[in-house]
């Protein structure tokens, strides 16, 4: 189990947040975290915004002529041969 | 009328194509990919495209085309550009697809070239992906002690797709490539760290200033629409 120091500042929790957030250790038992109600708030957004991200984003479909300019790129590579 | 692209040029990114090794990189998103590769009806149209079957690159390409198409968009933001970097990674795949050997989906593979693609051009303009003076030097809102929350703007738990969209646009090119690359992508720090040439902890820096950044974009983004 991580022994956390317990009287930090916001300042210095919140510098140490990119590691504690990139390492697996829950980082919202940190004695920081259960006695601050800022930085209780910033991480509680900053998860929001990491889980929107994952689910928010549709795939996009690329507009049809693309594939008509790959496959003339292509032709041209080939020294103009017909594809087959 | 002939193709107006120099000879130069075209040498130049057949370099670069051999030059960017396409890496075993599983991103958390790969389960379709994972599935692509158990699927025969894939499998072969792949056999197929490797041997030369163009009808068979084209259905390749119908597969594919929004994943490849929807990442360049996501890591350029620009429309136009990620039509051209679609169209690079698909060439690049036509002349490297023989080369595919099956030990990772082939879907893993055909991303990390299209990131490949992309990653080439940042760096062709000039990006500093992880510039040490940006990891080093705090952004202006990490100075003076400035810590950050308050507990009235809170996100309110649910963020609009499109404000979401916006704000990732509005990033500085380097942030918003680790971002996409990890919370959109889904590929871990080290996966990070070796695409970009990097450290882990850049990776971990660079991502977390990127996810502030958007928090202070979400928040004002009511303001913003209500000004509108």
């Amino acid at each position: 189990m991580t022994e956390y120091p317990n009287n930090l500042s916001c300042t210095a929790f919140q510098a140490q947040l990119p590691e504690l957030i990139g390492s697996s250790q829950n980082v919202a038992e940190h004695p920081h975290i259960e006695s601050c109600e800022l930085c209780r708030a910033l991480l509680a957004d900053l998860e929001t915004i990491a889980e929107a991200a994952r689910q928010l984003f549709p795939v996009v479909e690329p507009p049809e002529k693309l594939w008509e300019q790959i496959e003339l790129a292509i032709k041209q590579e080939q020294g103009g041969s017909v594809l087959e | 009328m002939d193709d107006p692209t120099p000879q130069a040029a075209e040498a130049e990114r057949r370099q670069a194509a051999e030059e960017a090794p396409v890496a075993d990189l599983k991103p958390r998103s790969a389960g379709l990919a994972r599935a692509a590769l158990t699927n025969p009806m894939e499998a072969d149209v792949l056999a197929r495209a490797q041997a030369g079957d163009h009808h068979a690159f084209a259905q390749l390409y119908s597969l594919h085309k929004r994943r490849i198409y929807s990442l360049c968009l996501r890591m350029v933001g620009n429309i136009a550009e990620a039509e051209d970097l679609t169209q690079e990674a698909f060439l690049q795949l036509h002349r490297k697809i023989a080369t595919f050997r099956g030990d990772s989906a082939f879907s893993t593979w055909l991303h990390r070239l299209a990131i490949n693609v992309v990653l080439m051009q940042l760096r062709k303009r000039g990006l500093q992906v992880i510039s040490l003076d940006e990891a080093m030097e705090p952004a202006p809102e990490e100075r003076a002690g400035r810590s950050f929350g308050a507990a009235d703007l809170t996100l309110a738990g649910a963020i609009d797709r499109m404000a979401l969209e916006h704000a990732v646009n509005d990033l500085p090119a380097g942030y918003r490539l680790i971002f996409v690359l990890h919370d959109i992508e889904g590929y871990e720090h080290n996966e990070i760290a070796s695409m970009l040439d990097c450290s882990i902890g850049n990776s971990k820096s660079q991502l977390h200033k990127a996810r502030l950044r958007l928090r202070e974009a979400l928040r004002s983004y009511p303001r913003q629409e209500a000004r509108r």
